[in-house]
C-alpha cells in the first residue's frame, strides 16, 4: 500500500499540490460551516450576513426546531425504521452471500446476476405498482412495509459487499466443521458468521446511513404526520412551516450530528465499504 | 439445503422490485388514474410522451446531466486522487473531508445550498447582491437551474469519485512508478502513461455507473426547484413522479419509467460485463 519512491522531489511541486488540495478543502466544508454557524444565530442576523460570526448564541433554535419538527417522535420512527431496516439486511443478505460466495447452487450466477442487474434498476421502475399496490394492502404510513421496500433496494448491495468477506475465508475451515459433524445450519452460524461479523458491522453501518438519509421512499410512502421520518419532517419544516433559516440550520444540524460523529469514528469502515461496495461489486 | 438460503432476500426482492417492474411495463399501455380500472391504448402514452415538450426537455436534461458528470466530476476525482498520491502526508485527512458530503442526507444539502448560498435573501448570494455584484439566484432562472441542481449534486459527488480513484492509484504496483522515475519520465506522463493505463479499468466502471445514477437523479432536482421554474430543469425521474402522484396519470409515469429504464438497460449490460470478469477468477 506505500509508496516508497518519491513521485516528485521538486518542494514548488509539493506546495502546489497543498495548495490545490486546500482549497479542495475549504470548498468542501463551505457549505457544511455555514450550516454550523447559521444553526446559532438569530433569522434576523443571517439575512444581514450569513457569513458572520453570530452575535448572539440562539441557542433555543435548537429547542424550537425539535418541538417544530417533532423531533421526538419523527427521531423515533428514523430510529425504527433504521434498526429494522439493518436486521433484515444484515440477516437476509449474509444467508444470500454466503451461498453466491461458495457456490453451494448450481444457479449461482444467474442469482448474482439477477441482484447485480436490480442494484442499478431505477426506483421509478417499481414505484408506481408498489405505491398503488401497499395503498390498496393498506400498507402506506406502515414503517415495517418501508423497511421491506428498503430491504429490497438495499440487500443486493449488502450481499455483493458480504460475498468479498465469505470469499476471503479459507475452505478448509469449513471442510474441517463438515467432519467434526456438524451441519450446514451449524457451519455457516458457527463458523462462518462469526469470521464475518466485521463485514456484517459494516453493512449494518452504510445500511444504516442510508436508510437515515433516504428521501424518496420515505416521503412517499410515510406521509402520516406520526408515522414520518426526521428528513422528511425536516423537508416540511423547512418548506412550508417556516422561513426562519436559524431553525431550519438547527433542525439540519440535530440530524447531521449523529451522522458525522459515527464516520469520524468509523471514517475506514464507511469509506472502505461505500467505494468497495460499488467498485467491486 | 442451501436453496432455502436465498429463500429471503429473492422473495423479498422479487414482491418488492421484479413484479411491480413487470407491472410497469404493462401499465405502459394503459390509462390508469391509480383507482378506476385500466383501460389498455396501446402506444397512446408513448405517442403522447413524443408530442409532450417537457418530455424532450426531461430527457435532453437527463443527457446534459449525464454529459457534466461523465466529465467534470472525474477529472476533478482523478486530479484531486493523483495530488493525494504526490502529497502522500495528509492524504486521509483530505479523503476524509472530500468525503464527507457522500454521508449527509441530500435532503439537507439541497437545503443547505438553497437557503444559505443560492437565496438572495438568507444566502451568500444575497449577500453579494447587496454589497452591488449582479449575481442572480441560478435555481430562478430557467437558463441556469439545471446547472445550479448540477453544481450542487457535484459538489456533493466529486469526493466519492476521489476516494475511489485514489484507492486504485495505491494500487498500482511500486516498481512501475519506481521504473518511470529513474527513466527521468515527468510527473504528468507518468500519469498519462503509467498510471491512468493502470487504473483504466476503475474509471470505465465509474463511467457506467455514472450514466446509471445520471438518469436516476431525483432528490436534488425534486427538493431545489420541483423541476422548474417552467419545466426548465425537468429530468425524467420528476417528470414520472409528478405524472404519477400530481396528475394521476400513471399510465403516462409507467411509459416514463420504461424510458428511463431503457437507457439504464444498456449501460447496466456493460456493469454486469465489466463485474462478470471479477466472478470469473
Amino acid at each position: 500500500m506505500k509508496h516508497e519512491v518519491k513521485l516528485v522531489e521538486n518542494r514548488t511541486t509539493l506546495i502546489l499540490t497543498y495548495a490545490v488540495l486546500s482549497i479542495a478543502l475549504v470548498i468542501t466544508l463551505f457549505p457544511i460551516a455555514l450550516l454550523v454557524l447559521n444553526s446559532l444565530k438569530p433569522a434576523a442576523q443571517i439575512v444581514q450576513n450569513p457569513l458572520a460570526w453570530p452575535e448572539t448564541f440562539r441557542w433555543d433554535n435548537f429547542s424550537r426546531a425539535w418541538e417544530d419538527a417533532r423531533f421526538s417522535q419523527t427521531m423515533l420512527n428514523s430510529v425504527i425504521l433504521t434498526a429494522t431496516t439493518i436486521v433484515l439486511v444484515c440477516t437476509t443478505s449474509s444467508l444470500t452471500a454466503y451461498v453466491l460466495a461458495r457456490r453451494k447452487i448450481e444457479s449461482w450466477k444467474i442469482v448474482t446476476f439477477y441482484l447485480l442487474g436490480t442494484t442499478t434498476a431505477p426506483i421509478q421502475l417499481f414505484l408506481f405498482p408498489l405505491y398503488f399496490g401497499f395503498a390498496k394492502l393498506g400498507l402506506i404510513n406502515n414503517p415495517f412495509a418501508v423497511a421491506l421496500i428498503y430491504t429490497a433496494i438495499f440487500s443486493p448491495f449488502a450481499v455483493m459487499l458480504l460475498r468479498t468477506y465469505f470469499l476471503a475465508i479459507p475452505r478448509e475451515l469449513e471442510e474441517a466443521a463438515q467432519i467434526d459433524g456438524a451441519n450446514h445450519w451449524q457451519v455457516f452460524t458457527k463458523v462462518m458468521l462469526p469470521i464475518v461479523s466485521p463485514g456484517i458491522l459494516t453493512v449494518a453501518l452504510i445500511i444504516g446511513l442510508y436508510s437515515w438519509n433516504e428521501f424518496l421512499i420515505a416521503t412517499t410512502f410515510l406521509q402520516g404526520s406520526d408515522n414520518m421520518t426526521a428528513i422528511v419532517s425536516f423537508f416540511l419544516l423547512s418548506g412550508q412551516y417556516t422561513s426562519d433559516w436559524g431553525e431550519i440550520m438547527a433542525a439540519a444540524l440535530i440530524i447531521v450530528l449523529p451522522v458525522v460523529v459515527l464516520f469520524v469514528l468509523l471514517q475506514r469502515r464507511f469509506i472502505e465499504g461505500m467505494a468497495g461496495g460499488s467498485v467491486k461489486g | 439445503m442451501h436453496r432455502l438460503y436465498l429463500v429471503p432476500t429473492l422473495l423479498i426482492n422479487v414482491v418488492i422490485i421484479f413484479i411491480p417492474a413487470l407491472l410497469t411495463v404493462a401499465l405502459a399501455f394503459f390509462r390508469w388514474d391509480g383507482i378506476t380500472t385500466p383501460v389498455f391504448i396501446g402506444l397512446q402514452n408513448f405517442q403522447a410522451l413524443w408530442n409532450d415538450r417537457v418530455f424532450w426537455t426531461a430527457l435532453t436534461n437527463n443527457l446534459i446531466w449525464t454529459g457534466i458528470f461523465l466529465t467534470i466530476p472525474i477529472f476533478m476525482g482523478l486530479l484531486a486522487a493523483t495530488l493525494l498520491l504526490i502529497a502522500k502526508r495528509g492524504s486521509m485527512f483530505f479523503q476524509v473531508i472530500y468525503f464527507l458530503p457522500m454521508i449527509i442526507a441530500t435532503a439537507i444539502l439541497a437545503r443547505v445550498w438553497q437557503g444559505m448560498i443560492f437565496s438572495p435573501v438568507s444566502g451568500v448570494n444575497g449577500m453579494l447582491q447587496r454589497m452591488g455584484f449582479p449575481t442572480v439566484d441560478p435555481l430562478t432562472q430557467p437558463s441556469t437551474a439545471l446547472l445550479g441542481i448540477a453544481t450542487v449534486d457535484l459538489w456533493h459527488w466529486w469526493g466519492f469519485l476521489c476516494v475511489i480513484f485514489f484507492a486504485a492509484l495505491r494500487q498500482v504496483p511500486q516498481e512501475q512508478i519506481e521504473f518511470a522515475r529513474l527513466e527521468g519520465v515527468s510527473f504528468w506522463k507518468t500519469m498519462r502513461y503509467v498510471l491512468i493505463p493502470a487504473i483504466w479499468p476503475t474509471i470505465t466502471l465509474m463511467m457506467i455507473m455514472t450514466v446509471i445514477w445520471s438518469f436516476l437523479v431525483f432528490d436534488f432536482v425534486y427538493i431545489l426547484t420541483q423541476g422548474g421554474p417552467a419545466f426548465s430543469s425537468e429530468v425524467l425521474s420528476t417528470l414520472a413522479y409528478r405524472s404519477a402522484f400530481y396528475d394521476l396519470a400513471v399510465g403516462k409515469a409507467a411509459a416514463v419509467a420504461v424510458v428511463i429504464s431503457l437507457f439504464g438497460l444498456v449501460a447496466t449490460a456493460f456493469y454486469i460485463r465489466a463485474q462478470a470478469k471479477e466472478f470469473h477468477q
